[in-house]
């Protein structure tokens, strides 16, 4: 019964918050409404009883994520009103009949699947997170860490995109240019200061 | 009344249909972005349901992999869209045309 009202509760907030963010036409409320519409995605791991997912969804979601996205929309001109697409019937119609398709794949996925049996099943007695931890280091240690390092490739390609002058490199330059370039960046510190 | 596995399936194609219009109808790619969060939600929620259904952890191992390449995505999205917008001064979809053929 509890589990109930709060599937229905959160599925009502979730959908609710992420109809507004498709909808409205203003960019922050489309991003605050993304935020809570991730943690109440999270209340439905946590019913789910996949504890470790809920808190690493609103960790890197609602941390992470929406901060990226929050300092991104510094740069841009979030004021004005987000203009809309229209036309193009052929890519529309086309991409509802998929989705009609979808949900008919979706109904009758479970009555296919019937004789699946579990993997990596869960062990009993042991909470959540301590499961998830001897399953993804011992069978999933590559997918790991090969996640590891795309989040590391990721990393290095946003800084250097989103830089200053990331194309320059000290050391493929002679004396004289840093002499010059670096003249130049003090009197711009020197007019910034005073 | 007992929630079971097609509840959440139905929750997660309803929120893949939210995610797919949002796809359709934006042209500002920062929007676009945040649709595309919402179908690598929907997604998570139906991995994480069917790995509770079958007792199993695989579903959950791969949506912790969903995550990490959604926040991978982002951070090399928005850097590539801070540069255009550096250089041509909008984020919109269909004056991106430079490279069409």
């Amino acid at each position: 019964m509890f589990e109930a009202i709060a599937f229905y509760l959160f599925a009502f907030l979730t959908i609710a918050m992420f109809y507004i963010t498709v909808t409205t036409s203003q960019a922050l409320y489309a991003l605050t409404a993304l935020a809570a519409g991730m943690i109440f995605i999270s209340a439905f791991f946590f019913i789910l009883g996949a504890d470790f997912l809920g808190a690493v969804q609103i960790v890197v979601y609602s941390g992470a994520v929406m901060a990226l996205y929050a300092f991104g929309m510094m740069f841009f001109d979030t004021t004005r009103d987000v203009k809309e697409k229209h036309g193009n019937k052929l890519i529309i119609s086309g991409l509802s009949i998929l989705t009609a398709v979808l949900v008919v794949v979706i109904f009758a996925a479970p009555l296919v699947s019937s004789n699946i049996e579990a993997f990596y099943p869960m062990t009993e007695g042991v909470g959540n997170t301590q499961d998830v931890g001897m399953v993804l280091f011992t069978k999933y240690l590559v997918p790991f860490e090969v996640a590891a390092v795309m989040l590391l490739v990721a990393m290095i390609s946003g800084i250097v995109l989103a830089g200053k002058k990331m194309d320059l490199s000290l050391t493929l330059l002679d004396e004289a240019t840093i002499a010059e370039e670096k003249a130049i960046r003090d009197e711009e510190n020197k007019k910034v200061l005073s | 009344m007992e929630i079971g596995l097609n509840h959440y399936l139905v929750l997660s194609t309803i929120l893949f249909a939210i995610g797919l219009v949002g796809v359709m109808r934006r042209k500002n790619l920062l929007m676009l972005f945040f649709a595309t969060e919402i179908l690598l939600n929907s997604v998570n929620i139906s991995f994480a349901a069917i790995s509770h259904h079958y007792g199993d952890l695989t579903g959950q191992m791969f949506a912790f992999f969903v995550i990490a390449i959604a926040a991978s995505e982002v951070a090399v999205g928005l850097g590539l869209l801070i540069l255009w917008h550096k250089r041509h001064g909008n984020i919109d979809l269909d004056q991106m045309s430079t490279m069409k053929g």
